[in-house]
């Protein structure tokens, strides 16, 4: 039986007297990789910040591995196993590559706010942020201020903060966004391999890299889902391709037939 | 590699302690001892005033308050020990202080950490000026305007030590402000330090990593109000009286200059801000009653001119130490210097005139106001030209510089 890793129960939000989210349902299977797509504005980042906690919802419900975290603060649901990157670039910019991954490493593995304990002492963490490190291929930034980095560098960083606690569901918010395509290429690539064995749930534009990750789809249209499936059958369905359609600004959301 | 560099580590801080030993050797008069005693009490101060400044990314406007509390009590205790009813030796008295700093870092700060940014520096004003204004209100407690005045040799000689002579004052100063030193470093190398860091930079993503931003800033908060507290106990020790002005917005103001002055981006950077105000506010108030003012035109050249403090200047000039490079920068610091000290000769001039009243009397009869407008000019044309000439040179040398930074 498959196991849901994360639920969303007629999840809606509003900003002031707008519905941006309107009775979002969606599940996301344990082990499964899953895209979010749909045209601008559909509210894809919006749900995003509901499941993390970043804003509250305003109606509705969601749970992460059977567990309750409606309206939970970021870093309690952080702590039950959801990490999470952002479509603007979100890392801490004044301190070093590595120092970034150690900071992403530490409460995972139980620190917390112990000043009793010297970090170089620490080889559980040092060793996890390597281990990280070398995955997004930063070795030789490794002493680097993360603020200096180049554009794909900083992108492949945010990943690497998202992915290095070992959270064992992913939220990436357009982790390709503004790349050029031998970086998307090495993006893609790299997501293969730190999703591997985890839960992902990935916003994104480039159909290219959708439908290269995407075990399944789901498709956001003004705050609801309108269909989920596999690639082929959100390809085939009828109600995507309308809304596709529908919103010709959109290039990048073109299905490809 | 890294056991190499923790015993390079070891060094500096054996070097650290031997010039707390070697300084009273060498400035053995009553007037420096006293002023290296207020230098190590400050040093503890803007330290722990840069946990929260440059490590967490709070700006304070309150941080003596702690300082201040840390006084009083302490204060307090020397006199419960002189009446017998406390058994504390005095050399352990900054405990008090630290302690009565940590309790209400953890009150204060519950209240005050729970916005970061100008929300934080406001609520902090107040709570200063609350405490400032009760400082005066509870008279029992603070003395009122004349402040508690305290014996340091109240707990005898332990032996030998009594704390009469200033020079026994002064090491037990050194002690506290090399372990205070030690341990605020040291916190800095740890995982709630490394977090605070993080935090300063990016709240929102330290969130997102599981960590509770506000909790950080709280856990910072108390620490710096500990040693914030050990400061305080030492200057009551030292001085024998506290009053209502330690704890108030002028000595908040006071350390918040010297950080900025020292410079809030590396550990070691307030603690020159530390020395240098010291300095300044003890020598140069021998020599001026304007003192103040080449004070502020300090900061505000320093603030226009090199924003991350003194330490800032130090460390953007050892890549070019180490690229050999820092002979193509002399010919034009010499040149900046020299003009420099023409236009300040000026400025010194025509501030001391105007400050002595001695626009039309004494010696003046207007020749040397022609003089010091002569040479603010003159010295003033030239000096733009240096620093001109310094900019230049940077230019030239950064291709060279990149590889190493």
């Amino acid at each position: 039986m498959n196991q849901q890793a994360l639920v969303l129960q007629d999840v809606r939000k509003r900003f002031g007297q707008t519905d941006i989210i309107n009775g979002v349902n969606l599940e996301i299977v344990a082990g499964e990789r899953h895209a979010l797509i749909g045209p601008n504005g559909a509210g894809k980042s919006t749900t995003f910040n509901l499941i993390s906690g970043r804003f509250p919802v305003s109606a509705g419900s969601i749970s992460l591995n059977g567990s309750d975290i409606t309206n939970k603060e970021p870093q309690v649901i952080n702590r039950l196993g959801l990490s999470r990157s952002f479509q603007i670039t979100n890392i801490f910019p004044k301190l070093s590559v590595f120092e970034n991954l150690r900071c992403s490493v530490l409460w995972a593995l139980g620190y917390r706010y112990s000043f009793f304990r010297r970090m170089s002492a620490l080889n559980d963490v040092r060793e996890s942020a390597e281990k990280t490190l070398t995955m997004i291929g930063l070795e030789n930034r490794r002493e680097k201020m993360a603020g200096e980095l180049t554009y794909a560098e900083q992108r492949a960083l945010e990943i690497g903060i998202t992915i290095a606690s070992g959270a064992n569901v992913i939220l990436l918010d357009e982790p390709t966004a503004g790349m050029s395509r031998s970086e998307t290429d090495a993006a893609v690539a790299l997501i293969h391999r730190v999703t591997e064995g985890k839960t992902l749930l990935m916003v994104e534009h480039d159909m290219g890299v959708v439908f290269n990750i995407a075990d399944r789809i789901s498709v956001l249209v003004y705050g609801q889902v309108i269909a989920t499936g596999t690639p082929n059958e959100i390809r085939m369905n009828k109600k995507v391709q309308e809304a596709y359609l529908g919103s010709e600004s959109d290039e990048d959301g073109e299905v490809p037939a | 590699m890294n056991d190499m560099f923790n015993k390079g580590r070891l060094v500096l801080w054996s070097f650290v302690a031997l010039i707390f030993v070697v300084l009273p050797f060498i400035f053995s008069g009553g007037f420096s001892l006293s002023m290296l005693s207020q230098m190590g009490i400050m040093i503890i101060f803007v330290l722990s005033y840069n946990m929260l400044l440059g490590q967490t990314g709070l700006l304070s406007f309150g941080h003596a308050v702690y300082f201040g509390l840390g006084a009083f009590m302490t204060a307090h205790a020397i006199n419960f020990v002189e009446a017998g009813t406390l058994g504390l030796p005095i050399s352990l008295m900054p405990l008090i202080g630290g302690l009565t700093g940590l309790c209400f870092g953890l009150l204060l700060g519950f209240v005050t950490t729970r916005r970061p940014g100008t929300p934080f520096a406001m609520i902090s004003l107040g709570i200063a000026e609350m405490v400032a204004a009760s400082a005066l209100m509870f008279t029992t407690f603070f003395g009122g305007e004349g402040g508690i005045v305290t014996n340091r040799t109240a707990g005898g000689a332990v032996w030998g030590v009594s704390y009469g002579p200033q020079i026994q004052v002064y090491y037990l100063i050194a002690v506290w402000c090399f372990l205070s030193m030690v341990l605020m470093f040291a916190i800095t190398r740890t995982p709630l330090g490394r977090i605070a860091n993080a935090v300063r930079d990016n709240p929102e993503r330290a969130q997102f990593v599981g960590y509770n931003p506000t909790r950080v800033r709280w856990l910072m908060m108390s620490l710096a109000g500990f040693f914030a507290g050990i400061g305080g106990a030492l200057a009551t020790i030292n001085y024998e009286i506290i009053t209502a002005e330690a704890l108030g917005l002028m000595a908040s103001g006071n350390v918040v200059l010297m950080a900025f002055i020292g410079g809030i981006g590396q550990f070691w950077g307030p603690m020159i801000g530390a020395v240098l105000v010291t300095l300044l506010q003890s020598a140069l108030s021998n020599f001026t009653q304007a003192w103040l003012l080449y004070f502020g035109l300090l900061f505000l050249l320093i603030i226009l001119y090199s924003p991350g403090g003194i330490s800032n200047l130090i460390s953007i000039h050892v890549p070019v130490w180490r690229a050999g490079l820092i002979k193509k920068l002399l010919p034009s610091y010499g040149y900046a210097l020299l003009t420099g000290f023409v236009t300040l000769l000026g400025v010194v001039g025509g501030i001391e005139m105007l400050y002595r009243g001695t626009l039309f009397g004494g010696i003046n009869d207007g020749t040397t106001w022609v003089v010091a407008a002569l040479l603010i000019c003159v010295g003033g044309f030239f000096l733009k030209r240096a620093i001109g000439s310094v900019r230049r040179v940077w230019e030239d040398m950064s291709p060279d510089l990149a590889r190493w930074v």
